[in-house]
């Protein structure tokens, strides 16, 4: 297997006060050495929690899980959805590590941040305290921390968010992981941070041949760091493919449509954004047919009702490229193409 | 650091200082005539008279609240000639219903209430961090609970209701635990009746308390747990025990530290109630005792002496706080 | 030319703030609006833009004297409100409004959306034709929100309604001036282009002014018509919307610029990004001379001497010695 990860239909689903929520509807999604792979998605796509449950960190008790996450580790490989969960820890963070949104909140206010990354390594080095030391000074000047002895005694609330932010990567970073999942890693930051963030992650990945998965809403991000993308909506992937086929040849309404709907430095101000109609759909009664079809502009192109009455697969004539619409893909590739062609000038 | 701490000190002291004024104040200015009380059945205005210059109720009142400060540090003579006697430093006055210094009762009365607050604090904070910290790891299940009935039961029923529960049925119906009719030992000379004496009077105030602590608990460690750096540390691959004692209960010490500290700083003011339910001559049941004698001196002296407690402590929270939490540091 | 709606002139609020230095306390200020000035066309939109901790929320909050200013001096349609109290404030309050960004904490939980919207027209005990209940119903219309939801609670609204929520309340008056702060940015992307749509078309049929707050150039650029970037409680630059985005001419806006992520991957790839070092210093301590001076990749010894002076460069007035 080449892939460092791949999620084989998954499907998760937790009860609520409302009734079930169906929040991940058979996903798939690979990710090889050295690529970065972006889920882009409104909240409530269910980005989030696939991203989550990648560790096993979703809510094992109250959550139905199905499906396979392969994880692979030199030799073996290990599949977290059958995994018991003693065996999933020794992959956190040795295998698979993560970072979360909010650098604030997400390290621990009363210990030390050397003592943070430490513990990190610790966990899956037992005993070796001088060399998990050593592994945090050097992993903070990696990236780009300046006078590491020194800010390794500080506490976290001595750091700026910025900054706190590089302290999560070092930690993430503490026993070398093949694949490292961002989980709105710059949404809480400023823009020119968010600068010094995306560029670091970038380094970091060609430095250490890592795969990095992305899940965003910006898709400025996407277009600057990912090599693919999964468009996510309502639970499922609507569209999957090379960056540039995303951005530049999308298939899926949906996908169309965000990208119609972003305000872009450089086009004419005064032009109206062309944006998506309605809301998206309670994850608890979700349509019969496909998920976007109330917010769809496209719906008369496709056969019969069939947009209403049946859930689209995820279909494309290369199997890089993949859409979720009943409307014959012949008859979207010109249309939208000529579109998006529109939104860019 | 240190200039934080002096600073803090500085002001609790001043604020010892005025509570001392305010409470010497009130119970002066109280419709008694403190010499009055002074001498018995067989009383003439003479010997009122007399005890009223002999303990300087004559003097105005500022000069007598003086005279009561600086007998805490120098100690203070009463009186002059052959009737003279002297309450040495500490001095907290002199009380003519015991006949006695102060000093000297409070003597007689700290330590069984140190015992009996130190004694029951210990229990009910196993118990309670205990049991608090086993409810919120099994949140929604059977230990969680069962740990909901005890919180119930614990703080639903009045000391005075444990407390006489437990000398009717453990002491004398099923005599599980004998009575102590001597009064109190140090633990160094007799442990066994030390024990035998403290049991009971532990059990009626930890169970309380350790309801409270049960539930206080459970609440700080459920919303910690929900925090993020929780889910960081679960991303690191922690195992769960160490994510629930050492991640979860480090940042759930500061406020448990905060609000046991003070409740201890409450109960050496005096468990009045424990104390008069099982007899224990301690400071709560010394001040219930002088309260309906109307022995001033006593009442001022345990009062402030409460006072102190609770602001000492309150200094100490606030310095241990600093080290609990490094983010009240002062840099 | 006519006369602007709104001139500001030179505002500062500084925010008392104090230090423990052994027994004494310190006092310090946080410099969060440091001496702007700009003037306010009538429909006109200005961007205010800049990194959070920039001071464009207090500027925002100061102009409309929901803070007091500390000094300088604000003029709204010929009248100087600067010193004005509560209560003469009150009147005027019919023609300022204010666009809070999280439509969550902003309205009450415990009041239909009816007596939300309703609230200005009682406050300024104003009785529209057709009565109050007739008036809101036709403001809900307006702002796409369905007339029949006038008894429902907040919560029983999504994000970009509840936002629209307080679109209706703020325009319920036709004000004059509006301060829409970060109206956008806690919404989701499909949702925030319904909602700077609506914005753009309310402004364009009532001719309202507005001051328009965000972090996110893009949206910024997209609505306005002039932009000022802030940086530490001072305007850096300000301009026409197409000046300032085609030749932006402070090195600050430059960076902020630069540091946008586009939705275009092969332009990512072929641009050459600056980026800034360090993070922004704090308020209370700004840097001497120009406030940018220690994230700046121009700076020459006079920047850490002489704070620069908004001068016109080009076309935009920029405050830097070194402007591109």
């Amino acid at each position: 297997m080449k892939n460092l990860l791949e999620i084989r239909d998954l499907k998760v689903t937790f009860p609520t006060d409302d009734g079930l929520v169906q929040a991940v509807d058979g996903v798939s999604i690979e990710v090889a050495p050295g690529e970065t792979v972006a889920i882009v998605g409104e909240s409530g796509s269910g980005k989030t929690v696939t991203s989550l449950s990648v560790l096993g960190l979703h809510n094992r008790k109250l959550t139905q899980i199905s499906g396979s996450i392969i994880v692979k580790d030199k030799d073996e490989s290990l599949d977290i959805v059958s995994a018991p969960l003693d065996k999933i820890r020794g992959y956190r963070g040795r295998v698979v590590s993560m970072i979360f949104q909010d650098p604030m909140s997400s390290l621990h206010p009363y210990y030390k941040i050397g003592s943070q990354l430490a513990e990190a390594y610790l966990v899956h080095h037992p005993g070796q305290k001088e060399a998990a030391n050593n592994k945090a000074l050097e992993m903070l000047s990696l990236v780009g921390i300046s006078e590491p002895k020194v800010r390794a005694k500080e506490y976290p609330h001595q750091f700026s968010g910025g900054m706190r932010q590089r302290v999560m990567i070092a930690m993430a970073l503490m026993n070398d992981p093949a694949v490292l999942i961002a989980d709105e890693p710059t949404t809480a930051l400023d823009v020119t941070v968010q600068a010094q963030i995306l560029q670091l992650l970038k380094d970091l990945q060609q430095k250490l041949n890592m795969g990095i998965l992305l899940i965003t809403h910006d898709l400025g991000i996407v277009a600057q760091v990912a090599d693919r993308v999964s468009v996510m909506y309502a639970g499922r992937i609507v569209e999957q493919g090379g960056v540039d086929d995303i951005f530049y040849n999308p298939h899926a309404p949906y996908t169309l449509g965000l990208l119609k709907s972003v305000p872009r430095i450089g086009r004419a101000g005064s032009e109206r954004l062309k944006a998506i109609p309605g809301q998206p759909p309670s994850l608890i009664n979700l349509p019969t047919g496909c998920a976007f079809a109330p917010r769809c502009e496209y719906i008369s192109l496709a056969p019969g009702d069939s947009c209403q009455t049946l859930k689209p697969d995820l279909l494309g004539l290369a199997d890089s490229h993949r859409s979720r619409c009943h409307v014959p893909e012949g008859m979207r590739d010109k249309s939208f193409a000529a579109e998006i062609k529109g939104a860019r000038t | 650091m240190p200039r934080f701490i002096l600073r803090r000190a500085y002001f609790a002291t001043l604020t010892i200082l005025l509570v001392s004024i305010v409470v010497y104040g009130v119970f002066s200015l109280l419709p008694f005539d403190p010499a009055a009380l002074t001498c018995g059945q067989k009383c003439t205005p003479a010997i009122v008279e007399a005890n009223r210059v002999k303990l300087g109720f004559d003097k105005p009142l500022w000069e007598q609240y003086w005279l009561f400060l600086s007998g805490i540090f120098l100690g203070r003579t009463y009186g002059a000639g052959s009737a003279e006697f002297t309450c040495p430093a500490p001095s907290f006055g002199y009380s003519f219903n015991e006949n006695t210094c102060v000093t000297d009762m409070l003597k007689e009365a700290l330590p069984v209430t140190i015992n009996l607050a130190i004694g029951a604090f210990v229990i009910w904070m196993v118990v309670g961090v205990g049991l608090g910290l086993i409810a919120a790891k099994f949140r929604g299940r059977y230990p969680d609970t069962l740990s909901s009935v005890f919180v119930l039961l614990g703080t639903s029923l009045p000391t005075f209701v444990t407390g006489l529960f437990f000398l009717i049925y453990v002491t004398i119906k099923w005599k599980i635990v004998p009575l102590s009719l001597s009064g109190y030992v140090s633990v160094f000379d007799d442990p066994v009746r030390y024990f035998q004496y403290f049991i009971l009077p532990w059990l009626t105030l930890a169970i309380l308390y350790a309801a409270f602590y049960t539930r206080f608990t459970r609440a700080t460690v459920l919303e910690t747990l929900g925090e993020d750096y929780i889910r960081t540390a679960r991303a690191k691959g922690l195992s769960e025990k160490t994510v629930l004692l050492k991640h979860t209960m480090r940042a759930a010490l500061a406020p448990i530290t905060t609000s046991a500290s003070l409740d201890i700083a409450g109960l050496i003011g005096g468990a009045i109630i424990t104390e008069s339910i099982f007899n224990l001559a301690g400071l709560g049941r010394m001040t219930l005792q002088s309260v309906y004698e109307f022995d001033l001196s006593v009442v001022v002296a345990t009062t402030i002496l409460a006072a102190t407690v609770v602001i000492s402590m309150n200094l100490i929270v606030d310095i241990a706080y600093g080290y609990l939490d490094p983010r009240v540091r002062v840099k | 030319m006519s006369a602007p709606l709104l001139s500001v002139k030179n505002l500062q609020k500084y925010f008392p703030t104090s230090k423990n230095v052994g027994f004494r306390k310190e006092k310090l200020q946080v410099k969060a609006v440091d001496g702007i000035s700009f003037d306010l066309m009538k429909g006109e939109t200005l961007g205010l833009v800049g990194e959070s901790g920039c001071g464009k929320t207090t500027a925002g909050r100061t102009i409309l004297k929901l803070i007091e200013p500390t000094a300088g001096q604000i003029i709204f349609d010929g009248k100087d409100i600067t010193t004005l109290r509560p209560g003469l404030m009150t009147p005027l309050r019919v023609h300022m409004q204010i666009i809070f960004q999280d439509p969550f904490s902003a309205l009450n939980p415990r009041q239909t959306v009816g007596k939300i919207i309703s609230a200005p027209f009682e406050i300024q005990k104003v009785n529209p034709d057709g009565g109050v209940k007739k008036e809101v119903a036709a403001l809900m219309d307006r702002v796409g929100l369905n007339p029949e939801h006038y008894n429902r609670y907040p919560h029983e609204f999504s994000g970009g309604q509840r936002q629209r929520i307080g679109i209706a309340r703020a325009i319920a008056l036709k004000p004059k001036l509006i301060v829409a702060d970060e109206p956008v940015s806690a919404l989701d992307v499909s949702i925030q282009a319904q909602v700077i749509n609506l914005i753009d078309d309310l402004q364009k049929e009532d001719g309202i002014s507005i001051i328009f707050i965000a972090h996110d150039l893009s949206v910024v650029q997209h609505i306005s018509d002039r932009v000022a970037v802030m940086y530490l409680g001072k305007i850096m630059e300000i301009a026409k919307t197409e000046d300032l985005f085609s030749a932006p001419h402070h090195p600050y806006t430059t960076a902020l610029l630069s540091a946008v992520p586009q939705p275009d991957p092969r332009g990512e790839r072929s641009r050459e990004r600056i980026i800034l070092k360090g993070d922004l210093p704090s308020p209370i301590n700004p840097p001497e001379g120009c406030v940018f001076n220690t994230r700046c990749w121009k700076v020459q010894e006079i920047c850490r001497i002489k704070t620069p002076e908004l001068l016109t460069v080009g076309k935009s007035s920029v405050a830097c010695h070194f402007p591109e």
